[in-house]
């Protein structure tokens, strides 16, 4: 230090060579003068550290929905440690990038198990990285957080489902239409395994319950043009559609019925992939009038709610919309915290059993639950979409409903049984 | 609806899909044919053609906008092709291969450029007023047969930027220029011709028009980052069915693909409707390799 004062006003004169290698070596000494801070830090904090994992897509198609699922999380987690963290322990995320890549979820699970040590991991989004990760979960015995509503149709003691399962979700939909008088239902669907199952189980429920299939269609992920599509549901007449499109293909499916002259005001459409994020994206003005069915609608008019949506927009802007799988991956991170103290115990398979045995609590969707099954009781509601983006809660069920992973009139004798 | 108006709709859905086809196509065949260009960037012009629509209805209003957006999108995307070109795939001719790594890089590149300025999520773009509408048949035996505008108005521009492109080989200098080259690169270039000119101004002329088709289409599909993907591997399938570089063979190729699939999707869901296309198209490669109409370049015989 000495030596550089001395030299400072030489310094001018050097050519810039020598400056710039003067420089180097000052940026070299004062970062390792940081990393040394940091280990020594490291050290002293680490008994009061507890890391988890946070593995969604920040990068590729499905970052779009899952940052905001990643910045909810991590808001839960900021409030947990500012209210004193879990069992008197900060908590430490480590955060990874699935890249939309089901393969990259699996690597990134078992680094963060491995390498990283972490306690928990909350991520996921799709149903292929979902599929892709529950073996290094079981193989591991770690246990892996999933906020988006899914198929059902999997059991898993290494998961906590939190997302709807499909009676907390489609099949109450379904309930409502029909009190409306909508019978003849038509299924339009992206070609994946949700859109299929969803239908499967929906065919069957229509059936039973006296309504009729109008039709049932899929487009590819991704397609674009839904002239044959739209042609077909005319000469099908029916009642109201219930889409299960993913993604960009619902912009190309609600211009294409508006310029057929069938906007949502015509013929009713009941989405099962857009909630406030995707409208947002869409232009309400497309999609206004369409109804949405989820357990968690911005708009609803609950103080938890209002708590939730204030800090999160504090956080990341004023204009920031909150959905769904976002309520989720936030009531996880308290759900696993509350879980911890009452274990006491950072052990995977300890949180996990001690998880269903908590309280009802009231959290931003209502009240909610874990179930022995290791998924969420909740509410379901239908919003319409309002020219501002949020939607309007038309109905609601009347209590949380009890998750069934397994629907007894598709997957007969079928049960989730969990040890 | 009667059987008589959904096989109607079909029909004219079929031509409705030749037409989006056509005007992702011909910028395609066009400099495939001349230079054997692979470029797997073509779809982002029309991507770029979208967001420039879209900047453009942002300024300007609403009646001005539509024509001015159609004009912003074509020369915008065409001046992207010029810069390509220029910079990039005139120093790779003879080499197909790197030319196809290099544009599919450029692909990449502007996929996320446009997700880094405008974001992952898409831009919003809605058909003017006097286009949202649509022609429906109240009663009778085609009772429920539908004709939306804006179906109708891509199919005319597709007409008009087809007959243009005829008009311009057939009957301009520059056109003369661009058939020597593609008979004899060689020859033309000994009797004076600037081949380099005429692939710019060919290659400049192809992406202008995806950049228009992409102005068009952000009407009925979203504008976002990746949408050029999903019309790219169509565009591909109508340029290896017409045949290289010909312009006929386009046209018939479109109206075949787009035929096709409307008529299978009556029977058929739209995902296996694409299966059938596929299998379809690669029987008929196998009995006629150079497409509809086989190219006679010499370009195209030396490979």
């Amino acid at each position: 230090m000495n030596e550089c004062m001395v030299k400072g006003p030489l310094m001018l004169k050097r050519s810039g060579l020598s400056r710039g290698l003067a420089v180097a070596r000052a940026l070299a000494f004062a970062m390792l003068a940081t990393v040394a801070l940091l280990g020594a830090a490291g050290i002293a904090a680490a008994d009061d550290v507890v890391k988890v994992g946070v593995l969604h897509s920040l990068t590729g198609t499905m970052a779009i929905s899952e940052v905001t699922v990643k910045n909810a999380t991590l808001l839960a987690i900021d409030e947990i440690n500012a209210a004193g963290g879990v069992m008197h322990k900060r908590i430490q995320p480590i955060v990874e990038d699935g890249a939309s890549d089901p393969a990259m979820f699996a690597q990134k699970a078992q680094k963060l198990i491995q390498q990283d040590h972490v306690v928990t991991v909350f991520g996921g989004w799709t149903s292929a990285s979902r599929k892709a990760m529950l073996p290094v979960f079981e193989r591991f015995h770690g246990l892996l957080w999933y906020p988006v509503q899914f198929e059902g149709n999997e059991c898993s003691s290494a998961i906590m489902y939190s997302g709807a399962q499909p009676n907390q979700q489609i099949l109450p939909a379904l309930d409502w239409a029909f009190q409306k008088g909508y019978k003849r239902i038509f299924l339009l669907g992206s070609d994946y395994v949700f859109p299929r199952t969803a239908n499967l189980i929906l065919k069957k429920h229509i059936q039973h319950d006296g309504g009729t299939v109008a039709g049932e269609e899929y487009v590819p992920l991704g397609g674009t043009d839904f002239s044959a599509v739209i042609n077909k549901i005319k000469a099908a007449k029916p009642d109201a559609i219930f889409n299960t499109l993913n993604g960009d293909s619902n912009v190309s499916f609600f211009k294409q019925m508006a310029a057929a002259d069938l906007p949502p005001s015509k013929l009713p459409v009941m989405s099962f992939s857009i909630a406030e994020q995707e409208a947002k994206a869409m232009g309400p003005s497309l999609v206004q009038g369409s109804y949405a069915a989820w357990n968690y609608f911005q708009s609803l008019d609950d103080p938890a709610n209002q708590k939730f949506v204030a800090a999160y927009k504090e956080k990341f802007g004023a204009d920031s919309s909150v959905d769904d799988p976002m309520a989720h991956g936030y009531l996880d991170v308290y759900e696993w915290a509350a879980a911890v103290e009452k274990a006491k115990s950072f052990d995977p398979n300890k949180v996990r059993r001690a998880a269903p045995t908590l309280d009802w609590k009231d959290v931003c969707m209502g009240k909610t639950k874990f179930a022995p099954n290791q998924s969420l009781f909740q509410t379901a509601y239908v919003g319409e979409l309002q020219p501002d983006g949020q939607f309007k809660i038309l109905w609601q069920s009347k209590e949380p409903i009890r998750p069934e992973p397994y629907d007894a009139l598709s997957f007969p004798g079928k049960k989730c049984v969990i040890k | 609806m009667g059987e008589y108006a959904l096989l109607a709709g079909q029909l004219f859905n079929g031509v409705s899909v030749a037409s989006i086809l056509l005007l992702a196509a011909l910028g395609l065949a066009l400099s495939f044919g001349l230079m054997r260009v692979i470029n797997m960037a073509h779809g982002e012009m029309l991507m770029v053609g979208g967001y420039l629509s879209f900047l453009t209805y942002r300024f300007a209003p609403a009646r001005l906008g539509f024509v001015l957006a159609l004009i912003v999108a074509f020369v915008g995307a065409a001046a992207f092709g010029a810069l390509l070109e220029l910079v990039l795939i005139r120093r790779l001719y003879g080499r197909p291969l790197d030319t196809l790594l290099a544009t599919w890089g450029v692909s990449l590149a502007l996929q996320q450029a446009a997700r880094s300025i405008f974001g992952a999520i898409g831009v919003e773009v809605t058909a003017p007023k006097w286009l949202s509408g649509s022609f429906t048949v109240k009663s009778g035996a085609m009772a429920g047969f539908n004709l939306p505008y804006v179906r109708l108005f891509i199919i005319a521009l597709a007409v008009a930027v087809l007959s243009g492109t005829w008009l311009l080989i057939q009957r301009t200098r520059l056109g003369l220029y661009v058939r020597a080259v593609h008979q004899d690169r060689e020859m033309a270039q000994a009797l004076g011709v600037n081949t380099g000119w005429v692939d710019l101004a060919v290659f400049a002329l192809g992406t202008g028009v995806a950049g228009l088709a992409g102005s068009v289409l952000a009407f009925i599909a979203p504008v976002t980052p990746t949408v050029g993907q999903s019309y790219i591997v169509y565009a591909f399938l109508v340029v290896i069915l017409g045949g290289l570089g010909n312009l006929l063979g386009t046209l018939l190729a479109a109206a075949v693909v787009g035929l096709f699939s409307a008529g299978a999707q009556i029977f058929t869901s739209v995902s296996f409707a694409d299966v059938l296309l596929l299998m379809f198209v690669i029987a008929f490669i196998q009995f006629r390799p150079s497409g509809i109409f086989a190219a006679r370049g010499r370009a195209l015989e030396e490979a």
